[in-house]
């Protein structure tokens, strides 16, 4: 048994080795908002925030974080954030969104004003194949409003 | 009024000739440029529940008591499955079905290229169904894969027949040309890469079927499962809310959605089968590679007299040809032009269309060698594209619907002139320049499609059309269109689509169409709602009562509008229109390019949402990038075996690739199209990114870049047979005095 904080509510989960934290989160406790799209760790879809740092959570074992601090988009949906990208038009198929503005936010809470070298470094790790990388950075530049 | 009429229908390039029953597009335009909503930029609709992650993606859907299934797909470019047996898998726990070959059509023991699928297993969880897949014993009878495409054309391994296209003379222009130019082009695989791998959900519900999909096509689903299945149409349910991603590889329902049937059927079960993303990798479509042996003819003052093109699309195992040819005979106004394009049928994936098939390919070639031209001529590139402009159709001898390319270079000007001050500043190891490309496409759309128009008595206004939302943000536009048709505001109208039990057709979301198609539907039925709702005004004696007053009267009462796409104008062609213009760095030692700014103007009649519109154009450029620069799906060439399955190997654009992007639409309504003016804007903005960048690197280097990605082996290969050329020059010059 492992007990995870998810978005601040606990939760007891039945965790064989080898069950990711997507699968947790996704298929245990019902918290879709984080998405699957490789699976193993290149394109950050999955990222959740681990004690608020990016982890990927497609290849983050659920048994391995007894106790830890798990944030979701779930958790993430009222940050200034979410509406920042949807002001600049940040997502179109919206599939990646999820993982981006969590990386988004992981950033902005560790640099709350980033510059553009800053946000590319930062965002490297996040794929959009719909190619909204220009309006990710400005939503990222504009998130106070 | 109704009427059956037989016309051409175009998608993706390709062209049948279909009856459909149209309605006459009666409503005026609307008045050029931003209307009230309409052309004025509206954050979409849709964005909250994407962002914040609560809209249900067909990946995340969990039917109670549903299965989930691995597939077993051949490791093999070129194999028969001698025995298979499934006893073992069946009997593991947790399993619930296996079907193999033969089972259904979709799986095979006879196995094309590597991924066709031959046998699946549904089990509890996906990990216990891929558990058992390594359970199943098979022998398989190894064979030589062909996988060359020279090779292929050789020993006439066609998919279909060779297509030769001619218009004029082109060996007499190629004779009267005082220029002549040509080279080989290549360009490579590439792999949609969608971030929703393809996948669905069925449940069967007595001899009705529902197919909850991630796809861009929920009719071409219907259809083809009725047929295939022999289930009424109409039981079929085909439902995609959102989904993510397609770019042309969604367009039809594919093996998962036949495995997932059958595996429905046999457990009584709802059954999920999704890919894996190295499925993605495999099995579900790609950019064809392509050889284009070119040659171009010109007279000395720039005018083209003959453009000829031997295409070989090495299209893999099934697909379709994609016209690779396209631009060649339709983008400039030379008479005399001839194509031949092979469809070389290997044991390699099957392609499927991808962001304006072919003609990105094809662009890349023409447009490079047309710089190439400008060089040897001593013309400026853009001033030998105006010379050859087409103000005509010269294929089939018609008129535009509207075309506006040359107001497009107009407005590339600015962003041209600045390739004296980007070439200044070039430095000793890294140069730079500025290249250009003009970008034609299809993207007019067509008849049938339809909507619904429901208002209530709270004054507000449901839009109801079977058509899907890939992301494109054309939920909102259709949003926008009926509250401007309506007069109401934008946040009084909601717009329910993605479900084939709960509205009218709509086009697919393929081939620039569903805004220029759907869209006028979609005036049309809020004009016509509009009338009634006059009408009744009129009857109170209030004629000039705003809506809301007149509706409020309604209690549960309803006024519902219909309305149709009418016809394309006889005797047109329609196509969009553009140009990008590209700056880039190259450091010539170590071959490594930066695309630094990239400017385009596209043509597309009115635009609906010009901040969606942005976002397509950046999209399509960024995706463009990829194509140029970093993307491929290699295989190796003995084995034919796919080494490119994973995201780190095939290499997506980052944020970090993403150069200064400036985006400008000419908003000129095709008045003579339909009542919306709008064409398509998925596909335009990849068309000539490749080439603008090509040229732009032999402005900055004198290098002729011919394949595609331009790798650094690629760019260092171009750089070492310039400066060969240039010494060769060099040596065979008169000794200066």
């Amino acid at each position: 048994m492992v007990e995870l904080v998810v978005n601040g509510g606990r939760y007891e989960l039945d965790a064989p080795v080898g069950t990711s934290l997507a699968e947790a989160l996704r298929e245990r406790i019902g918290l879709t908002g984080t998405k699957l799209a490789c699976g193993e760790g290149h394109c950050g879809a999955c990222t959740v925030l681990v004690d608020g740092k990016p982890a990927l959570s497609c290849i983050t074992l659920a048994h391995r974080l007894d106790g830890r601090e798990v944030t979701t988009i779930e958790g993430l949906r009222d940050h200034p954030m979410v509406a920042a990208f949807v002001r600049a038009d940040a997502l179109q198929c919206g599939f990646c969104t999820p993982g981006q503005i969590v990386s988004a936010v992981a950033l902005v809470e560790a640099s709350p004003e980033p510059g553009a070298d800053e946000i590319r470094h930062r965002m490297a790790g996040n794929i959009c194949r719909c190619g909204t990388y220009p309006k990710i950075e400005e939503a990222i530049r504009t998130w106070q409003g | 009024m109704a009427r059956l009429i037989r016309t051409e229908k175009e998608i993706e390039g390709r062209y049948e000739e279909v009856w459909i029953v149209v309605e006459e597009d009666a409503l005026d335009q609307w008045p050029a440029g931003p209307l009230e909503i309409v052309g004025k930029p509206a954050p979409r609709m849709d964005g909250y529940e994407r962002a914040r992650g609560e809209a249900v993606y067909t990946a995340d859907l969990e039917l109670p008591g549903m299965l989930h299934t691995a597939v077993l797909r051949s490791p093999h470019p070129h194999a028969r499955v001698r025995s298979i047996d499934l006893s073992k898998a069946l009997a593991a726990p947790g399993v619930h079905a296996a079907i193999g070959p033969n089972d259904i059509p979709q799986l095979v023991d006879e196995c094309c290229y590597q991924g066709h699928a031959v046998a699946a297993v549904c089990a509890d969880t996906y990990a216990t169904a891929r558990a058992a897949l390594s359970l199943i014993e098979i022998d398989w009878d190894v064979r030589e894969p062909l996988l060359d495409p020279n090779e292929a054309v050789a020993r006439r391994s066609f998919l279909s027949d060779p297509r030769v296209r001619e218009r004029g003379d082109a060996d007499k222009g190629l004779a009267a040309a005082d220029v002549i130019v040509e080279g080989e082009f290549r360009t490579q695989v590439v792999l949609h890469n969608s971030m929703e791998t393809h996948q669905a959900v069925v449940q069967w519900f007595g001899d009705g079927i529902d197919v909850y999909i991630s796809t861009q096509a929920i009719w071409a689903v219907r259809d083809r499962v009725a047929e295939q299945l022999g289930v009424a149409a109409d039981k079929v349910r085909v439902v995609c809310n959102y989904m993510g991603g397609g770019f042309g590889s969604k367009n039809g329902p594919d093996d998962y959605t036949f495995i997932a049937a059958e595996l429905a059927k046999r457990t009584g079960r709802p059954v999920k089968c999704a890919l894996t993303r190295r499925e993605e990798n495999l099995a579900v479509g790609n950019r064809n590679a392509t050889i284009q042996r070119l040659t171009v003819g010109a007279k000395s003052d720039g005018t083209l007299t003959a453009l000829l093109g031997e295409y070989v699309n090495a299209v893999g195992w099934g697909g379709w040809m994609a016209p690779t040819d396209g631009p060649m005979h339709s983008l400039y106004a030379c008479a005399n032009v001839r194509s031949t394009l092979y469809g070389a049928k290997l044991n390699l994936p099957p392609m499927k269309a991808f962001r304006a098939p072919g003609f990105v390919e094809g662009t890349f070639g023409l447009e490079s060698l047309l710089d190439e031209l400008a060089a040897k001529l001593g013309i400026d590139p853009l001033e030998l594209r105006r010379i050859n402009h087409a103000d005509h159709d010269a294929e089939d001898d018609r008129p535009f619907s509207s075309k506006n390319l040359l107001e497009c270079y107009r407005r590339a000007e600015p962003h041209w002139e600045r390739r004296h001050e980007v070439r200044a500043r070039s430095t000793e190891t890294v140069k730079r320049g500025v290249g250009m490309a003009s970008q034609v496409w299809y993207g007019g759309g067509g008849p049938p499609s339809y909507a619904w128009v429901r208002v209530g008595s709270d004054g507000r206004a449901n839009v109801v059309t079977a058509m899907q939302d890939i992301g494109t943000g054309t939920r909102t536009a259709m949003a926008m269109i009926a509250a401007e048709e309506l007069g109401i505001p934008l946040d009084h109208v909601t717009v329910s689509l993605g479900d084939s039990s709960r509205g009218p057709h709509a086009t697919m979301s393929a081939g620039s169409s569903t805004t220029p198609s759907v869209g006028p539907a979609v005036r049309a039925a809020a004009a016509d709602a509009r009338r009634q709702i006059e009408e009744i005004a009129e009857q109170r004696g209030t004629p000039d009562a705003p809506l809301a007053e007149v509706v409020a009267l309604l209690e549960d009462a309803q006024i519902l509008g219909t309305g149709a796409r009418g016809p394309n104008p006889t005797g047109m062609q329609v196509l969009t229109f553009g140009v990008q213009v590209a700056e880039v760095a190259v450091d010539i030692e170590t071959g490594e390019i930066w695309v630094e700014r990239v400017a385009a103007i596209h043509d597309v009649g009115r635009v609906i949402n010009p901040l969606g519109a942005r976002s397509q154009i950046e999209g399509g450029i960024i995706q463009g990038i990829g194509h140029t620069l970093s993307e491929e799906r290699l295989h190796d060439p003995k084995t034919g075996t796919i080494l490119t399955t994973t995201l780190d190997a095939y290499r997506l654009p980052t944020i970090a690739d993403v150069p200064e992007i400036v985006s400008e639409l000419v908003d000129e309504p095709d008045t003579h199209l339909t009542n919306l003016g709008s064409k398509g804007l998925g596909e335009p903005p990849i068309v000539p990114t490749a080439a603008a960048i090509a040229n732009a690197i032999r402005d900055a280097t004198g290098a002729d870049v011919r394949s595609l990605p331009i790798s650094r082996e690629e760019m260092l290969r171009a750089l070492r047979e310039a400066e060969s050329r240039k010494s060769g020059e060099q040596r065979g010059a008169p000794a200066a005095v």
